[in-house]
C-alpha cells in the first residue's frame, strides 16, 4: 500500500500530506500536522473527542479516511478561535462555568454544541433546550465534569 | 487499535464500483458512510485489502413516485431524519433515525450502507422491514429488486451476491388509515438496541377492525425479523397484548453479556404491545 500525496484543508489553510489509504483524518491532523485538539479517544465513533466538521458538519475524524477529506474544508476547534488565538464565545462560556476539568472532550464538545446552536438559529429556532443540547450531545463523553456545567456553559452560549 | 493497511479506490460511478467488486471479490468492500465498517476496521474485526470508497458514485436525493419512496443508498442518516418527503411518507423512519448513533454517525451513515452492514439489532432495518420495502442491488448481470424480508441473512450477512452493490432503497408510502411505531430500550442513549420494535397498523372498514398488522424486531435473533402477530379481532388493548404475547412466545433470542433471553422476551412482550397500542391510536386519529 504506497503513499500517496493529498492536499488537506484545515481551518482554511491547504496542507500536502503524504498518506496512506487507511491513515483517518485523526491519524493526520494529530499526528502528521501536530494538531493536538483532535484527539483518538475510542476508534469507533462513539467518544467524541476526534470530532472535527467536515464542510461545516460534524463528523468522526476516526471513521473518515484522509484521502476522502481531500478537497473538503476540515474545521477543528482551533478554527473557530479569532486571529491572535482570540477564544470563541462558546470556550468563554465554558471557562466561565467551570464545563472544563481534564479538557480532553472539550474541543469534540465546542464544535458539536457550535454547530447545533447555529443548525437552531438558521431553523429560526431561538435557541436549543437543554433537552435538544442533551441529545446533541449523546456522543461526546465526559469523565470529569458530570455534563451539568458543560450543559450550562452551551446554555449561556446559546442565549448570547 | 489502528485499521489493517488497505488498498482504496475512489469509484465514480456504481458501475465502476461492481466492476472492480467483481474483480477483487472476498478482497474487496465497499465503503459508503463508513460509521459500521470503519470501526470493524479500526477494531480489526475485518481485514480488507480494498475499499472502494462510491461516495461519489451517486448524488440523487430522496424522491416520490406515485406511491413509492425513492430513497438513493447514499441518503444520511440526517437527511431521512429531516427530509420532507421521509417526514411526510415514512414518518415511522424519520423517528427511528433519532436513535440511530450520534450527529457524527448520522452525518455520514447511509440507509444503504446500514442495511448491506445487516446489524441484527439495526432499527433501519427493522423500519425497513415493517414498511415492506425493497433494495435495488446492482451486480454485474445488472439491477433486480429485494424486497427486504428476503435480504438479512443472519449475523451481519445478506442474500446479496459477492458483487452485488444497494444502489436504492424503495419505501412504499404511508397510506391514510395505517398507523406506526417505533420503540426500543437501550442501556445508553445511542446504544446498540436490546430489543426495538416498528409497528404499522392498517386499520379496516369497520370501526376497530384491523386490515393488517406488520411488527418488526431488532436485538431477539441472529438478523432483524418480522414476527407475525396472527389474527387480531379489534384495535382493543386486550387483542393486541394478545398478539405481543404470542409474538413474545415464538421468540428464540440469545443470552449475551447485555441481556438474558428472557429478559429479551420479555421486552419484546412489552414493547410490541407498546408499539400495536400507539400504531393503533395514531392510525385511529387520536396519537397519544
Amino acid at each position: 500500500m504506497n503513499k500517496r500525496q493529498i492536499v488537506l484543508s484545515v481551518n482554511g489553510t491547504d496542507h500536502e500530506v503524504w498518506v496512506f489509504p487507511s491513515d483517518t483524518v485523526l491519524d493526520v491532523l494529530h499526528d502528521e500536522l501536530g494538531m493536538a485538539d483532535v484527539r483518538y479517544g475510542c476508534g469507533e465513533g462513539v467518544c467524541g473527542t476526534c470530532t472535527v466538521l467536515l464542510d461545516g458538519d460534524p463528523v468522526n475524524g476516526c471513521l473518515t479516511l484522509a484521502v476522502q477529506a481531500a478537497g473538503h474544508e476540515v474545521t477543528t476547534m482551533r478554527g473557530l478561535m479569532g486571529p491572535g488565538e482570540v477564544m470563541h464565545p462558546l470556550q468563554e462560556c465554558f471557562l466561565r462555568r467551570g464545563a472544563s476539568q481534564c479538557g480532553f472532550c472539550t474541543p469534540g464538545m465546542v464544535l458539536t454544541s457550535v454547530d447545533l446552536v447555529r443548525r437552531c438559529v438558521s431553523q429560526g429556532q431561538a435557541r436549543p433546550t437543554r433537552d435538544e443540547i442533551r441529545y446533541a450531545l449523546v456522543g461526546n463523553l465526559c469523565r470529569c465534569t458530570g455534563y451539568t456545567k458543560i450543559l450550562d456553559a452551551i446554555e449561556e452560549y446559546a442565549d448570547q | 487499535m489502528v485499521a489493517p493497511p488497505f488498498d482504496y479506490v475512489a469509484a465514480g460511478s456504481y458501475d465502476e464500483a461492481v466492476r472492480l467488486l467483481a474483480a477483487r471479490g472476498e478482497e474487496a468492500k465497499i465503503l459508503a458512510g463508513g460509521q459500521s465498517l470503519m470501526p470493524m476496521l479500526n477494531l480489526r474485526l475485518a481485514r480488507p485489502e480494498l475499499l472502494i470508497d462510491i461516495n461519489l458514485a451517486d448524488q440523487r436525493p430522496p424522491s416520490r413516485t406515485g406511491d413509492l419512496l425513492r430513497l438513493p443508498a447514499l441518503t444520511r442518516h440526517r437527511v431521512l431524519l429531516e427530509h420532507d418527503l421521509v417526514r411526510q411518507h415514512c414518518p415511522l423512519l424519520a423517528e427511528a433515525i433519532r436513535h440511530v448513533g450520534n450527529v457524527r454517525v448520522r452525518n455520514r451513515g447511509t440507509i444503504g450502507g446500514s442495511l448491506a452492514h445487516a446489524d441484527p439489532t439495526s432499527e433501519i432495518g427493522c423500519c425497513a422491514l415493517a414498511t415492506q420495502a425493497r433494495v435495488v442491488a446492482r451486480g454485474p448481470d445488472g439491477e433486480r429488486t429485494v424486497p427486504v424480508s428476503e435480504l438479512f441473512a443472519g449475523y451481519w450477512s445478506t442474500t446479496l451476491a459477492e458483487s452485488q452493490i444497494i444502489t436504492d432503497v424503495l419505501i412504499p408510502v404511508a397510506r391514510p388509515r395505517q398507523g406506526w411505531s417505533f420503540l426500543e430500550m437501550v442501556r445508553r442513549t445511542s446504544d446498540f438496541a436490546i430489543v426495538a420494535v416498528a409497528a404499522v397498523v392498517e386499520l379496516g372498514e369497520r370501526p376497530g377492525e384491523i386490515a393488517a398488522a406488520r411488527v418488526a424486531l431488532a436485538g431477539v435473533a441472529d438478523r432483524v425479523m418480522l414476527a407475525d402477530p396472527g389474527p387480531m379481532a379489534s384495535t382493543a388493548d386486550q387483542d393486541l397484548d394478545a398478539a405481543a404475547a404470542r409474538i413474545a412466545e415464538t421468540l428464540e433470542p440469545a443470552s449475551d453479556v447485555h441481556a438474558s433471553a428472557a429478559y429479551r422476551r420479555r421486552l419484546a412482550r412489552v414493547l410490541v404491545a407498546r408499539a400495536l397500542r400507539q400504531a393503533a391510536a395514531r392510525a385511529t386519529g387520536d396519537a397519544r
